[in-house]
């Protein structure tokens, strides 16, 4: 029984959700931060460790199998493979970063607070290492009711309606997805949920169709994918910020996820059939979230239709189903999980010192905290997908792979780009360049902690840009099992 | 059997009690005890042991099925009387004779949970019923109590007179009252059969408040005191629909395919005007009336379906929704104030009561990793499993969706908002302690629910 905690699968499960029932318990609130901190740190460090492993030579410590429910056919299967170990490490890294930079007082009842963030962590975790559809639902939505609850008590004025409205998006989603396993669950030959049964069920075109649909809005609302983003800018503005940083920089990736595991090696004629109108679809929303972005005077706002438009990209590299555009989606994945997150921490700081969050009404920042500016700077370059910053690695090759589906598709998503690089650089000018806004006097620069977390991001933007070798050695052969399923239809 | 007698004798000597004893305390304690050695025999049944050995001409056989949902339901009774227990002794002027009329219900239920004749499917439910009508109407003094109690009994005995109009009919087609007589035979449907088929399911459909027969829910459930609605919303209406799925499995089940469409009419009916008009209503118990219609309408899939799926999330259903139910309508009745604004900030005044009660809406919404997330997950899957209903699989997790809207107003005024009801609510230990057992029964059943479903 012991030995089952013996690898890396578990305890990337156990240790979130371990310190996260502990935090409830611990009543003074520097306790509970340090409990957060301690058990993210040591996720981070189990993480760390299981890079060094392959997965062909310690197949032991990379898989696990609980009996969950037999009478069922579901097991407890969780795995780390190449596309897992992307998005774990971007958990993995995210969540301790996530809590340094809280300062200790911020939020009244801090234990639950806490408690809860790393119940999200664990249902992360889970979504992404599940290798049965039962216990992939199950996480979906564990990840999801924590941050119902976490936005819904610790965030803005509107907190109760953004937050309902998105946790009601995203439930009838998966409800559509539930749906969906279940039907596929009921086509297995021996009544089972693994992953390896659902790959080896056969369903007719027309079947394949309707699947493909149930399992599609679910991401999609995720993700979020146009038309269905609306609940995403209201719920980043309210949301307080920690969550934020975690929605946008890990959440949504689950959407992209499931395309990548399930969507896509389950329903091969369907993603066929549909494919080229989603990529309309969706080039078409990142070319709106973009202008609607231009538009925006709220730095929050602005943000998240950034987010809407790079998500898009990936969301549109992955159903061009070439290998490069795969294995750019994965690593862009990756790449804006770390930028978001540095955007994020740079419109918190704002608004928390000055208190305002409209761009027109800030400016002349850099002036007073230089540091800072460095630091956004170098992120904003990566937002636009600068040569010699991660997002670029993972763009150039999700453009590849557009150009070689169809080269206008291509042309057409490129003025997204041109697009962000209009409203970031736009909005950098009006709020840290220019003359010194009455607002900001009294604006001090950055400290120690957040210095080191946004060090820890540049380095990661730089190191990734210059050398994403790694992250393609691990990925590489996981995302080719997802396009070997095409070369046969 | 055992079930039946114990339960009947109990409800006897519970009257006695009120003679012995003013003190409504020891009243309560005995009855706590009574519904104890009753789940006890009824075990004992399952296992094997029985007491009475007593010819029915097998008219009352019991199985693994039956037993178990007689556990279940005994169960969610004696959870009823440990958390309900003080506010039956407050409901009216002599406690020991309220138990007692619901001991007799639960000897009609008993009854139920064994029937193999149309007569005995018929002395099960008017046992249940009669008693119900009384303790609709048991608020002596209130003119809803008693406006509840007339309008219960006028409906009541309406769909009784159907209901034996319809064993009328399938008597003179078949010649018995046998359930299995009734389904033998020719593989055709006679008209004197569907006509006493669609009498059954249109007084059953009554029983189980199923649309469009459930116009007295809300009145009754709104007029009859709290505590009884409680009972009346779970353990009876269980009772109903373990009545109809046996109905229809034993003495209609070769002409599935001929029913089953009604039923998939009924069932999304059902689901449709629950749900819808539970999102309007501003007071908890009436929203609770209309989502019993709800969650009815996810129950009468399981009847539709009838498969093994079927079975095994009916027992889960029953048990995870009883269980919730009745720990919401227990806290519900120590309010005064039943509109959702009176649980304004009520988690930072009781947080425990309030996270127990958390986890029971949960459940009732059907979240995953509680009872309820498995109990809709059977039932879709009972639909599913016949190729042809993926549209009701779809109604059904729509009406879902719009049921979390309702439910989760009231996690919102508990958790989000600020205090507005100055009223003091007290809530002993042992009632918290108990509430926050129902809660953990309903997660563990929601990470396990082998533990129940395993059974059958």
């Amino acid at each position: 029984m012991f030995a089952a905690f013996d690898n890396f699968p578990a305890l990337l499960i156990w240790l979130p959700l371990a310190g996260g029932l502990l935090s409830f318990f611990i009543k003074s609130e520097k306790a509970a931060r340090a409990t957060a901190i301690v058990f993210s740190l040591l996720t981070m460090g189990v993480m760390m460790t299981s890079l060094f492993y392959t997965a062909m030579e310690y197949t032991a410590l990379s898989q696990v199998s609980y009996v969950w429910l037999p009478n069922i056919g579901s097991s407890f299967g969780l795995i780390l493979d190449g596309l897992t170990r992307v998005l774990c490490l971007l958990t993995a890294l995210v969540f301790p970063m996530v809590f340094l930079l809280v300062p200790g007082n911020r939020y009244p009842n801090a234990n639950r607070f806490y408690g809860l963030m790393l119940l999200t962590q664990c249902g992360l975790m889970g979504v992404f290492m599940a290798t049965d559809a039962l216990v992939f639902y199950l996480f979906w939505e564990l990840a999801l009711i924590p941050v119902y609850f976490l936005a819904s008590i610790w965030g803005g004025g509107k907190r109760i309606k953004a937050t309902f409205k998105f946790f009601i998006y995203t439930f009838v989603g998966s409800l559509f997805l539930l749906i969906g396993i279940l039907y596929m669950y009921l086509k297995t030959s021996n009544g089972s949920f693994s992953l390896m049964a659902f790959y080896n069920v056969q369903l007719s075109a027309v079947e394949q169709y309707w699947m493909f649909l149930l399992f599609f809005i679910a991401f999609a609302i995720k993700m979020p994918l146009f038309p269905l983003h609306t609940w995403q800018p209201e719920a980043y503005e309210q949301a307080p910020t920690p969550v934020t940083m975690v929605l946008s920089a890990v959440m949504v990736k689950m959407g992209l996820f499931g395309l990548l595991r399930w969507l896509l090696p389950l329903f091969p004629v369907a993603v066929k059939h549909f494919n080229t109108a989603i990529i309309i679809v969706i080039v078409a929303g990142m070319v709106y979230a973009s202008l609607v972005a231009i538009y925006q005077d709220n730095i929050k706002k602005l943000i998240a239709y950034s987010s809407i438009a790079h998500i898009g990209l990936m969301a549109a590299g992955a159903f061009t189903l070439k290998h490069v555009a795969l294995n750019g989606a994965v690593l862009q994945m990756f790449s804006h999980g770390i930028n978001i997150l540095a955007l994020w921490i740079v419109a918190d700081l704002v608004e928390k010192q000055t208190g305002i969050t409209s761009i027109s009404k800030l400016g002349g920042i850099a002036k007073k905290a230089p540091v800072l500016t460095i630091f956004l700077v170098i992120a904003a370059f990566a937002n636009i997908a600068l040569p010699l910053t991660n997002a670029f690695v993972g763009e150039f090759m999700i453009f590849n792979g557009l150009y070689q589906f169809k080269p206008w598709i291509a042309a057409f998503a490129g003025l997204s780009i041109i697009l962000s690089a209009a409203y970031t650089l736009n909005m950098i000018k009006h709020v840290f360049y220019g003359e010194v806004a009455t607002a900001v006097t009294g604006f001090a620069d950055i400290n120690k902690m957040q210095a080191m977390v946004l060090t820890v991001i540049t380095g990661l933007i730089l190191f990734v840009g210059v050398y994403p070798d790694p992250f393609f050695k691990m990925m590489y052969e996981t995302v080719g099992l997802i396009v070997n399923r095409y070369v046969t239809i | 059997m055992n079930a039946i007698i114990l339960s009947a004798l109990w409800g006897v000597l519970m009257m006695y009690t009120g003679f012995a004893t003013k003190n409504t305390r020891t009243v309560t304690a005995v009855a706590v005890l009574g519904m104890l050695a009753v789940f006890v025999v009824n075990w004992m049944e399952y296992i094997g042991i029985t007491f009475f050995d007593i010819d029915t001409k097998g008219m009352l056989v019991y199985n693994g099925f039956g037993l178990i949902f007689n556990a279940v339901v005994i169960f969610s009774t004696l959870l009823y009387f440990l958390l309900s227990g003080r506010d039956i002794e407050k409901a009216g002027r002599t406690p020991s004779d309220l138990y007692a009329l619901l001991f007799f219900i639960l000897s009609g239920i008993s009854i139920i949970a064994g029937f193999k004749s149309l007569l005995m499917l018929f002395i099960g439910i008017e046992i249940i019923s009669i008693p119900l009508y009384v303790l609709a109407g048991s608020d002596k003094s209130n003119l809803k109590s008693n406006e509840a109690a007339l309008k219960y009994f006028l409906m009541g005995s309406f769909s009784t007179g159907i209901m034996l109009m319809g064993i009328a009919f399938l008597y003179g087609d078949a010649g018995t009252f046998y359930l299995e007589g009734v389904n033998a035979g020719v593989g055709a449907l006679t008209p004197m059969k569907a006509i006493g088929m669609v009498l059954l399911l249109a007084s059953m459909s009554f029983k189980v408040s199923a649309a469009p027969f459930h116009f007295w829910t809300p009145d009754v459930y709104d007029g009859t005191p709290t505590v009884f609605t409680s009972f009346m919303a779970t353990i009876v209406k269980a009772a109903g629909f373990f009545a109809f799925l046996k109905l229809f499995e034993t003495a209609f089940g070769k002409f599935q395919t001929d029913w089953q469409v009604l039923m998939a009419v009924i069932a999304t009916l059902t689901l449709v005007i629950g749900n819808i008009t539970a999102v309007f209503q501003q007071s908890v118990k009436r929203m609770l009336s209309y989502s019993s219609i709800a969650q009815a309408g996810f129950m009468m899939l399981g009847v539709f379906a009838m498969n093994i799926f079927a079975k095994q999330g009916m027992i889960l259903y029953f048990a995870a929704y009883s269980v919730a139910t009745i720990g919401i309508f227990a806290v519900l009745s120590k309010f005064k104030d039943h509109s959702i604004d009176a649980f304004n900030g009520f988690a930072k005044k009781h947080p425990l009561v309030a996270f127990s009660m958390l986890i029971c809406i949960l459940s009732l919404a059907g979240i995953p990793l509680t009872a309820g997330f498995f109990a809709k997950y059977f039932m879709l899957l009972a639909v599913l499993k016949d190729a042809d209903f993926i549209w009701l699989a779809i109604v059904a997790i729509l009406s879902a969706a719009v049921s979390v809207y309702y439910y989760f107003r009231v996690i919102q005024a508990m958790y989000f908002k600020e205090p507005t009801n100055e009223e003091a609510l007290e809530f002993s230990p042992s009632f918290r302690f108990v509430l926050l057992g129902a809660a953990i029964i309903i997660l563990v059943l929601g990470i396990h629910p082998d533990f129940l479903t395993g059974l059958l």
